[in-house]
């Protein structure tokens, strides 16, 4: 491939954390568009195909980023693809991407607590890219 | 030892032999727990059998096929929920199907189970369901008596309150590293923001002060004969400085007499809920009414504004705890999604009503209805 910069897709309810995890992963060297909910996230992924994506699990409604992912895939079966959220500790979700039964329907690639720091970031996308 | 009876619904006779002897001689235990269980299996080869075992004997967990010849297995499911059952229900399926497991989680469903799956994995997989079970039960005892473990509550709570701490410590990391260079202006935005959740994060510290009113209740209720119309102006003034800042007019209707008896400060909730949301919710320009009416019986409060409105879907679940609807709408309007839970609350121990009605686009009203005591 080009030297051109990878795109990322990310899709976050909370305009704030967006923001952030806008420019953390600019700063990390790669493009990024950004979406507010699971709707404008599928609108982009309609004429877009991002490198990577990373969802935010809870948006509109508490699996958005389970339905997402599920579109993303079954149009672009290769993109990886990063579920983030707070859940687990949180809300009772248990879902361990590394069980087999999950990942059958789970069809996300990593899932990552949020608050993530940019070294770790950077280390899984890069895992996830093959860069 | 105790016994868990668990009902495997499944139209192939191997499935159902295969899980029986698999499980009639295996016992589970768990360090938390003073006994270990073991399972008595029951069978069934359609949906309608399985109604019929679920109506007629204990079962404390299901094994549900989805294909099934008759009603599938989502409709089962369906019934179980319905009838609130106090079941945990697994779906076995032959196919990885996320549309299903999605319905099938929100009805309900503890677990999936893939076929065909192998003795370990089924044994696992009961192993966990049982454990789910038993804490299930263990925590509505404790609600029972009286415990008010709230589970579901706090959680969600703490990512309430976590998600606006991550936004402000973000906007303070990149501060912190100068991210935008070195002048201050270049900061304002986030600044802004972070001022923003901070208060969104002292309003929801304020209702949660208001739910505790209720929550610790029944203690010293000062009840007198209220004016509800004074209530109401007062609520009104608070809610002046923003309602002019977005051209929203406000009007008090009263009809008869407004006097209730009741606990001023608990009114004054309602009232404030009710008007703050109807001027939040509005659009630069737009009206808010409220009316109180003398019902001999029962008073009735209405609030009517002219805003943005909601489906009907939405206006289902205003009620509960933290719900807000999110749309392109509402997204610059902050809020904890209490208010109105409180308010159901507060009018549910006066033994009232609260009712809404709404059209997107064209406005909200809702109707609260209080019986004089
Ligand atoms: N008058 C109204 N018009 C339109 N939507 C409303 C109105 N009142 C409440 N809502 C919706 O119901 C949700 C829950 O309201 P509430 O419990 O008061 O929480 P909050 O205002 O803190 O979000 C709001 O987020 C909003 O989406
Ligand atoms: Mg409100």
């Amino acid at each position: 491939m080009s030297n051109e910069k990878k795109l990322i897709l990310i899709a976050d309810d909370d305009a704030d954390y967006l923001f952030q995890m806008e420019a953390m992963v600019k700063n990390l060297g790669f493009r990024v568009k950004t979406a507010e909910s699971q709707a404008e996230a599928e609108k982009v992924l309609e004429t877009v195909k991002p490198d990577l994506a990373i969802f935010d699990l809870m948006m509109e409604q508490e699996d958005s980023g389970f339905i997402l992912s599920y579109k993303a895939k079954r149009k672009y079966p290769d993109m990886p693809i990063i579920l983030a959220s707070a859940v687990t500790a949180e809300t009772g979700y248990n879902f361990d991407l590394y069980n087999e039964n999950d990942r059958d329907w789970i069809k996300a690639d990593l899932y990552l607590e949020k608050g993530i720091r940019p070294d770790q970031l950077h280390r899984e996308i890069n895992k996830l890219l093959k860069l | 030892m105790a016994t868990l009876h668990v009902l495997v619904v499944d139209d192939e006779p191997g499935i159902r032999s295969g899980v029986t002897r698999i499980l009639s001689n295996y016992t589970v235990g768990y360090p938390f727990m003073d006994e270990d269980f073991d399972f008595h299996l029951i069978e069934a080869g359609t949906g309608e059998d399985a109604i019929e075992v679920l109506n007629n004997q204990p079962v404390d967990v299901v094994l549900l096929d989805n294909k099934l010849p008759g009603m599938d297995g989502i409709e089962v499911l369906d019934y179980i929920k319905q009838q609130n059952f106090d079941v945990a229900v697994m779906m076995i399926t032959s196919y990885a199907s996320l549309d299903l497991a999605i319905k099938a989680t929100r009805n309900g469903a503890y677990n999936f189970m893939p076929k065909p799956f192998t003795p370990q994995e089924l044994r696992a997989s009961i192993e966990n369901v049982a454990k789910h079970l038993f804490l299930k039960r263990m925590t509505r005892k404790m609600q029972e008596e009286g415990k008010q473990i709230r589970f579901q509550f706090l959680s969600v709570l703490s990512h309430e309150l976590k998600s606006p701490i991550n936004a402000v410590e973000g906007y303070l990391k990149m501060m912190q590293e100068k991210q935008f260079g070195e002048k201050v202006e270049d900061y304002d935005r986030m600044i802004d923001r972070s001022l923003t959740r901070l208060k969104g994060m002292r309003n929801l510290i304020m209702d949660l002060l208001d739910l505790t009113k209720i929550e610790s209740g029944k203690k010293e209720r000062k009840m007198r004969d209220v004016n509800l119309a004074e209530i109401a102006k007062m609520a009104m003034d608070t809610m002046e400085p923003y309602a002019i800042q977005r051209s929203v007019k406000m009007r008090l209707n009263v009809e008869g007499d407004p006097q209730l008896l009741a606990d001023a400060d608990e009114m004054e909730i309602v009232f404030n809920n009710l008007i703050s949301n109807a001027v939040k919710y509005n659009k630069e320009g737009g009206k808010v009414q409220v009316i109180i009416s003398d019902r001999g019986k029962d008073l009735e409060i209405k609030v009517s504004d002219t805003g943005i409105g909601m489906s009907e879907e939405d206006s289902d679940k205003i009620f509960q705890d933290f719900v807000r609807i999110k749309n392109s709408k509402t997204k610059e309007i902050t809020g904890s999604g209490l208010g109105l839970s409180i308010t159901r609350k507060m009018i549910e121990q006066y033994n009232g009503t609260i009712e809404v009605e709404s059209k997107p686009d064209e406005g909200t009203t809702f109707t609260v209805s209080l019986p004089r005591l």
